[in-house]
């Protein structure tokens, strides 16, 4: 899989300039966080609000580490099962930024051809799944994939996502008891940003971790600064190292903070204002950005050349997905079966 | 040697998987105990764990796994034990299966077996015909064998389709019917119905258990002078349409047959097809004998009443005979 890691000319540049494996790491965890952190400002501030985007949008901003860390650490064996919140992964195995604005546009280009919106996309090329939107339902399907992967001689692992109000669906449980009966290669990462839509925390579960439901499945669970990109890589080496080597699954509980409504249209009222001004001092691009100053990894204006590339990758991708045709309406009835 | 419906089956998944190394079976008790009904008794043995995968009570899990395997290239059947429970799983196969390759090209290759039907003393939750449930699900195919022959034939026909398959067995019929089946490998096409029994007068439409109900109608129709035509639909999606109508053409009265509950079953949809497609041949309404719109009761009694008979078909069709 040669795309994969291998998006834009200035990762490849900053990367081969950094000194160190470390100070190179860094630099693809910035690349990769704000290239998401930039194509879904696009999304949400400018083309939903110019009406080129249309239906529910949903962003990770704040929480980019987390699809980022985990993501690098994934082996083109691996298959991995983005939440809405995740998507860095679709860059990091190798789809284009301008396929993922086409999706958003709902343009042919895009990852479903119009079939479908948002994250709602997929390609088994590049081993990620779609979600649907009942979205714990991807749980039991990545033990399935890890189930299969044992069975076919592979070494991958699922890297399964979800959020914390995912924890409490039925079939959550119900693939985490599989995986864990079977002991299949999944890693389990939980994007725990405090809401899910309205409902806070304390309304969704009464234990105060997700980590807290591991042991109930005689799993390993660990709970990582979600707001740490080079800590969620660290943490996702250790699943995933846990996960491959046959011990069974492994579950990430990465604590962050929803820095948006729950979509574009919710202004998240019921959030305690105070919350974001917190939270917002944790930025994970910015905490990666002073870090690599701190450590010398990278210089200021490396740092702002990374932010100008994005910017420039990111124009010619919204110039692309906006030039690809809507589908056409005589396509209506395909794709439904094999053969029609 | 005569072959059982439900032997039928376990010959055609047994072949299959000795056909195909990724085809595996997955579901609750199906190892060491051999399934609720021991479709799968020995596979334990012969496959190995690997192959046949027990699992929790799980029927999302089970679907889901099913699903995800399926991604990844391999061919799951999953067993429900009842028909009933399905329901538990429902999500993963209506929202997830049936739309990936809708959504994002992605074959989800998967069969879900699951006993159905009444006539058992099961109850309203070992009885149900869910069907239709998923026959209104755009992605799914939808498959009801009525005899050994289409069910060994159309299981195979299902493992190998690249499309989710659910296949509904009818578990009155498992040990109720053998047929000698051919001892070389042979499938049964999804999608195609057959004519089981030629007639000019009347056609009865049915599917599943029902068919033998019609067929003892029949006999007892030709008897009285009355030809009966009966159609074996096999396959509900993709629906068969062209047979249905060629047979409405040929005797122009209809009788719509099936176990399922009234409203919203597949009578309807056949209804609207005929009038739709065929309405200048009719001389007399379509009629429709199903099960009431009750949960299926318990008691002997009450059973009785709510499954559909050979009785109450020839009633129906006595009266629109003489239509």
């Amino acid at each position: 899989m040669s795309a994969v890691h291998a998006a834009g000319a200035e990762l490849d540049r900053s990367v081969a300039a950094a000194g160190t494996p470390e100070a190179a790491l860094a630099h693809k965890c910035l690349y990769y966080m704000q290239l998401m952190r930039e194509v879904e400002d696009r999304i949400e501030r400018k083309l939903y609000r110019q009406g080129k985007v249309l239906g529910g949008v949903y962003v990770g901003r704040g929480q980019e580490a987390i699809s980022v860390g985990s993501g690098l650490v994934a082996i083109p064996e691996d298959v991995l099962f983005p939440s809405h919140r995740d998507m860095a992964i679709f860059f990091i195995r190798g789809i284009s930024s301008r396929r993922v604005l086409a999706q958003y546009m709902g343009r042919v280009g895009g990852l479903t051809r119009g079939r479908d919106g948002n994250m709602h996309m997929g390609d088994m090329d590049a081993k990620v799944v779609s979600i649907i939107s009942a979205l714990a339902a991807t749980v039991p399907v990545a033990a399935g994939a890890a189930l299969a992967m044992r069975y076919q001689g592979s070494n991958g692992v699922a890297f399964s996502y979800f959020g914390d109000g995912s924890t409490s669906r039925g079939d959550w449980h119900e693939g985490v008891n599989f995986a864990s009966v079977q002991k299949l290669p999944v890693v389990f990462i939980c994007n725990n940003n405090q809401y899910a839509y309205s409902t806070p925390l304390n309304l969704q579960m009464a234990c105060a971790n997700v980590a807290d439901r591991g042991p109930a499945y005689n799993m390993p669970a660990e709970i990582v600064d979600g707001n740490d990109v080079l800590a969620v890589y660290a943490a996702t080496e250790r699943a995933v190292a846990h996960a491959r080597s046959g011990k069974g699954p492994y579950l990430l509980e990465c604590k962050t903070f929803r820095m948006t409504g729950h979509s574009a249209h919710d202004m998240a009222h019921y959030v305690p204002k105070g919350l974001f001004e917190e939270w917002g001092k944790l930025d994970p691009i910015v905490r990666i950005q002073q870090r690599m100053l701190e450590e010398n990894w990278a210089t200021q204006a490396e740092i702002d050349q990374v932010h100008a590339a994005v910017t420039a990758e990111v124009d010619d991708a919204v110039a692309w997905a906006e030039a690809s045709p809507f589908p056409d309406p005589s396509t209506l009835l395909e794709d439904v079966y094999e053969s029609q | 040697m005569s072959t059982t419906y439900l032997e039928a089956i376990r010959e055609g998944l047994w072949e299959e998987m000795e056909r195909d190394p990724n085809v595996f079976c997955i579901g609750e008790d199906i190892g060491e105990y051999g399934g609720a009904f021991k479709v799968t008794a020995g596979f334990l043995e012969h496959f190995g764990a690997r192959r046949v995968v027990d699992t929790p009570i799980s029927e999302a899990a089970i679907a889901g796994a099913s699903i995800g395997a399926g991604l990844m290239g391999l061919r799951p059947v999953a067993e429900m034990q009842f028909a009933d429970f399905i329901s538990c799983g429902f999500d993963q196969i209506v929202n997830f299966a049936a739309k990936c390759r809708y959504r994002w090209n992605a074959p989800v290759p998967i069969v879900i077996r699951s006993p159905s039907g009444g006539g058992i003393h099961g109850g309203p939750f070992h009885s149900q015909n869910p069907e239709m449930w998923f026959v209104r699900t755009p992605g799914l195919k939808v498959v009801c064998p009525a005899t050994a022959y289409d069910a060994k034939g159309l299981i195979k026909s299902a493992i190998r389709d690249n499309d989710p398959v659910l296949f509904f067995e009818h578990k009155a019929l498992y040990r109720k019917i053998k047929e000698d089946l051919p001892t070389e490998d042979y499938t049964v096409p999804i999608g195609k119905a057959k004519v089981v029994r030629e007639g000019t007068d009347l056609s009865i439409i049915t599917y599943g258990a029902m068919v033998w109900t019609a067929l003892e109608a029949a006999e007892t129709l030709a008897a009285e002078g009355v030809s009966v035509e009966v159609v074996d639909l096999r396959t509900l999606v993709p629906l068969d349409r062209d047979t249905v109508c060629e047979s409405v053409r040929k005797t122009s009265k209809v009788l719509l047959l099936h176990e399922d509950t009234r409203t919203g079953g597949m009578a309807g949809e056949l209804a609207a097809t005929i009038t739709e497609t065929v309405f200048e041949y009719l001389d007399g309404p379509i009629v429709r004998v199903t099960a009431p719109d009750t949960p299926v009761p318990f008691s002997s009694t009450l059973e009785e009443a709510f499954l559909p008979n050979a009785e109450k078909v020839i009633e129906k069709a006595r009266w629109l005979y003489r239509y």
